[in-house]
This record gives structure tokens, sequence and C-alpha cells, in this order.
């Protein structure tokens, strides 16, 4: 029938998808491949022999563990004040009307928008007038900027779909706001949050540009990264650093998928 | 008789906007009050004053005795079934209804048993496992019923709960809120829009527009002897008689209220007034002919049985009523 015929691609469209599939796939496995090479000064391919050597040595790097502390712990803060502020701007946003609410969330979302380039080098100039020294928290701050747009552009979708009659049937049935706020509120934005949170993360783990103009003396993993193709020492590490940082950050972002879509089907019932 | 809630001279100012502008009730309890007007009326904003969730910006309300003023909507012994419902989405039928116990720190076994009875009066016993989104319009309202009612308020606000509904199952729920509320003995005050829900349902009646209550009595006062053209209109279809010939029936007033069933198309019997005009239009209505009589320019509606031979078109007729059928009215 007539689905049939549609369902059904012609050879030619199936062999481009599986092209630009592997278009975006293959560079990572090499990346993966080089984590195993004997090579340890230029990329040469084929590999001229196989190794594991490579994981141990990095194992024993001071630098690189200090590189993915840095870069753990500047995310987690910078997600953790990204999901306060911006639930908080979202729920404001959502569910109140006030003078200026269009402008505060154009200018919220703003940040994303501009170039990080731009962001960076206006971060940096703030940072040296007010004689702030750049250090840890200039890197938080740096990436709080565009960590809060992406909670906000999450939660500020799941609120409008909470309809402000919920906040008052809870409110009514002898729910105070931190009550109200625990048992509806933040069940049925929670998956939102989670999916933000998990893109800030994300977005905060692998920032270079504005990183490069607020850290001080600290690289976080992509500027080591960055430094160690320049320097070419033991370059298989940079490989397997990069192998090990797909994987622990895959798992949670699959998580978060998974969550959300069973969210969204949850969200979706009552309608 | 203890008052269940009080306004006294309440207003409720959105900047320029008089939403509630002076209204002074007192609602017995255990009396089913309908507050009932045009969209915009105020009747809304009076349900919410109630509940807390607006606070009046003149005036003064008690409820149970008790200054409302200030109290936030969680501390007030007044639940709200809500016009859409706002059931909980992620919550079971059982959670949403036992919701309010739960907050309170209500044990689990006991909150589910109230939670169970509650729906079970409600009639729809076993549905605590389903979600909000697995029932009809008539079962959700009944849901929010038992939800609210589960917390055995003191007054229990419903914002046209029947709006929702299709014509048939309003008419059940119409009969089983009032049931219900005799039953529990517990003060009702209802929003409606829908003059004939308010009529057959309410003890009492408080007919709002514009902010202000323009008539508050039982129905068949309401219905039988509005105040206020407004009133005339809006409930039911009495006829309005301008001056002219509210003086030429001896009244002072500005004008005055006629129901259509009140007249005959008949020469006067003893005490009885009347009036004399033309037919200018009439039209079949199953049980009753309807006939526009036209006296002086005044368009007067008769309601006329069947049964009987409706003149032509034009010809002119005599059109009497008791005397007691004529009320007088405060604006022209």
């Amino acid at each position: 029938m007539r689905s049939d015929r549609l369902n059904r691609s012609p050879m030619g469209l199936k062999i481009a998808a599986a092209a630009g599939l592997a278009f975006l796939h293959l560079p990572i496995l090499l990346i993966f491949l080089y984590a195993f090479t004997t090579e340890e000064k230029s990329y040469q391919f084929p590999p001229p022999g196989l190794t594991t050597q490579w994981f141990a040595v990095a194992w024993n790097r001071p630098d690189v563990w200090a590189a993915l502390t840095l870069s753990v712990k500047v995310a987690s803060i910078a997600t953790t004040v990204a999901l306060v502020l911006g639930t908080l701007c979202a729920a404001a946003v959502s569910q109140t009307r006030f003078f200026g609410r269009e402008t505060i969330s154009l200018l919220v979302i703003l940040p994303i928008a501009l170039p990080g380039i731009i962001t960076g080098i206006a971060l940096r100039s703030a940072f040296s007038m007010a004689d702030i020294p750049f250090s840890f928290w200039t890197i938080v701050l740096g990436h709080a900027t565009f960590c809060i747009v992406v909670v906000y552009n999450n939660a500020v979708a799941r609120f409008r779909r909470v309809s402000g009659s919920l906040i008052e049937a809870s409110m009514d049935l002898g729910a105070d706001g931190f009550q109200t706020f625990r048992y509806i509120i933040l069940p049925n934005i929670g998956t939102a949050l989670l999916a933000g949170g998990m893109l800030a993360f994300a977005l905060s783990f692998d920032e270079v540009i504005v990183t490069t103009f607020t850290a001080g003396q600290q690289s976080t993993l992509p500027i080591w990264m960055l430094e160690e193709l320049i320097r070419p020492r033991q370059r298989p590490v940079t490989n397997v650093v990069a192998m090990v940082v797909v994987l622990v950050t895959f798992l949670p972002i699959l998580g978060a998928y998974y969550l959300t879509r069973d969210g969204d089907q949850i969200a979706g019932a009552g309608k | 008789m203890t008052t269940a809630v009080l306004f006294d001279n309440v207003s409720r100012h959105f900047g320029a906007v008089r939403a509630v502008d002076g209204v002074n009730l007192e609602i017995a309890e255990g009396e089913f009050f309908a507050m009932l007007g045009p969209s915009g009326s105020g009747k809304t904003t009076c349900l919410r004053l109630m509940a807390g969730f607006e606070q009046p910006t003149g005036g003064h309300i008690e409820i149970f005795g008790e200054t409302a003023e200030g109290v936030p909507p969680y501390r007030r012994s007044v639940n709200t079934v809500f016009q859409d419902y706002a059931l909980f989405p992620h919550l079971s039928i059982l959670d949403n209804v036992a919701y309010g116990l739960m907050v309170k720190g209500v044990g689990r076994e006991e909150r589910r048993k109230a939670a169970e009875d509650a729906l079970a009066m409600v009639k729809l016993p076993g549905y605590g496992t389903r979600r909000p989104g697995q029932l009809s319009g008539g079962q959700r309202q009944r849901v929010a019923l038992a939800r609210a009612l589960v917390n055995k308020p003191k007054v229990l606000l419903l914002d046209e709960p029947l709006g929702a509904l299709d014509l048939k199952l309003r008419e059940q729920m119409q009969e089983e809120l009032k049931s219900l509320q005799k039953s529990l003995g517990i003060t009702f005050v209802f929003v409606t829009h829908d003059q004939g829900e308010a009529l057959s349902m309410a003890d009492r009646i408080a007919v709002f527009n514009d902010g202000r209550i323009q008539q508050l009595g039982r129905p068949e006062d309401v219905y039988k002897q509005p105040k206020t053209r407004f009133v005339a209109d809006f409930v039911g279809s009495s006829n309005v008689l301008p001056q002219k010939l509210c003086q030429r029936l001896g009244l002072k007033s500005p004008s005055a209220s006629l129901r259509p069933e009140a007249i005959s198309i008949s020469t006067p019997w003893d005490g009885a007034l009347s009036l004399s005009g033309t037919v200018s239009a009439h039209s079949f209505l199953g049980a009753v002919n309807r006939v526009v009589v036209d006296v002086d320019g005044a368009r007067v509606a008769v309601a006329s049985p069947a049964a009987l031979t409706v003149p032509a078109l034009g010809s002119p007729v005599t059109i009497s009523f008791a005397a007691d059928e004529l009320h007088p009215m405060e604006d022209a």
C-alpha cells in the first residue's frame, strides 16, 4: 500500500545517510585507535603497532589529573549555580507578569547568541577593571553565563506547560510555598532541569574560548588537550584522555535522554 | 445562625479596573450560595478573595468570624473546585485526593483510607490507581470535588465547576452537588454564568454586574422581582416597561418588570391591569406561543399557552395581568 512505497527509501539515499553518519563518527573512532598506537610523536596511519601502555602513562601523569579535576569542579559548580538561578529566572518569567518581562527574557538568552569570544573579552576586561584576579572562580563565573541560558531555556519551556492553577490548587489544599515546590513544581519540571543540567555540564566541560580569557594559570581539560597537541610528547596520552572523557560523558547524556523521554510521556499524559 | 463568609464593603481594584467594587454579603453556615453574572462581572474575583488568591484593596472579609485579610490560602479552612479542575498530572487519582492530607502530615494508611472514602462518595470507587489523563471530563470533575471535600472544609468554593460538561452530565451533577451539599451540611459558594443553574441549585443568589451586586435574594424573588434592568435581562427574560407605561399603570418608578408568563391576551378581570396594543410578532416555542405586542412603541412579550389561538399579526389586542405581577424597578 501507500505506506509501504513511502517507507522504502531508495538505495542512493541509504548510502548518503550511511556516508553522513560515517563522516560524523569515523574521526571519533580514529581518536580511539591512536590511543593504542606505539608511535608517540606523530599520527601516522596505519599505526605501526598497538599497545595499552598509554593508559598506565596517563594514569600516572599528575597534570592529567589536575586538568580533569579542575574541569569537573568548574562544570559542577557552574551547573549548580545555573540550576538555581536559571530555575528562579524561568519561574519569574513564566509564572508572573511584570514590566520589562520580555526584555529580561531576551537579555538572559543573549549570552548564548553572542560569539564566545565576545563574552570572553567582555568578561576579561570586566574582571581587570574590577581588579578581580583570574582564578578558579572567574572560570566558574564565565561558564555560568552560558550554563544559565541552557537551564533557563529548558525550564521555561516546561514551566509554560505547568498551569498556574496547579500551584493555586496546591496552596488551596494546604501546601505552603516550599511544599508546593517540592511536591508539585519539582516533579513537573524535574526532568527538564536534569536535561538542562546535563547539557550545561557538557558545555562547560569542553568550553575553550571563554575559559582562555577568564582562566589564570590553571588549565581545564580542553585547554590541557590543546597544549598537548602543540607539544609532541607522549601524544597518545591525549587520545587516552579523550577516550575516557567520551565514555564518561556519554553515559550520563544517554541517561538524561531516556529520563527526559520518559518525563515527556508523563507530562503529556495530563492533556 | 452562624455567618460563614462576611464581605463588608469589599473592593478589589486592579489599577483603574474595579473588578470588585464595594460588595457586601453575608453567607450563612450550611447555605448553598450562588454568585451569578456575566464574565468580568467580579464573581470569580469574589471567590478568589474568599480562597485567598486575591487580597482586597478595600473593605473587610471574615470567614467564620475570623479576619481573612493577609491569611494565605493554605491557612484557610476553605477549599476550591477549580474551573479547569487543576488535577496534578504527575500524581495518581488517589494521591491527588490525598494531597491535602499528605501536606498536613496525616499518616499514609489513614490518608489512603480517607481518599478512598472520598472517591466512593463521588461515585468513583476503585479509580485511585489511574492518572488524571485517563479520566473523562465528568470523572475529573468528581475527583476535583473529592480532593476538596476530603479536607473537610468549612466552606467549599466552586468556580464554574459544570462549565465544561455537556448538558446531560451537567443536569446530573447539579442534582448530585445539591444532595451532597445537603448531606454534608457544608457551606457551598458557587460561581456560575448560567442563570438556570443558579436558580435550580442555590438557596440564595447574588447577581453581579460591573463588580457590584445588583440583587441578592432567594431564586424566586430574583426571578420574579428583578430590581434592576440588568437583573431582568440576565435572569430569565422579563419585560421591562418604560416609565410612560408605568405612569399609565399608576406606578411612580422609572421602570417596572413583568414576566411574559404572567400576561394573558384577554380583557381584564376584576382587579387586573391591562394595556392595549397591536401584535407585532409571534413564534411557536412548543409549550407556549411567544407573542410580541407593541404598546405605544414598547415591545411586550407574552407567553401564551399553545392551546390558545394566536391573534393575527397587526390585529389590536388587550393584554391583562394581575396587579401584583408588576414589579417596580430602581433604574430606567
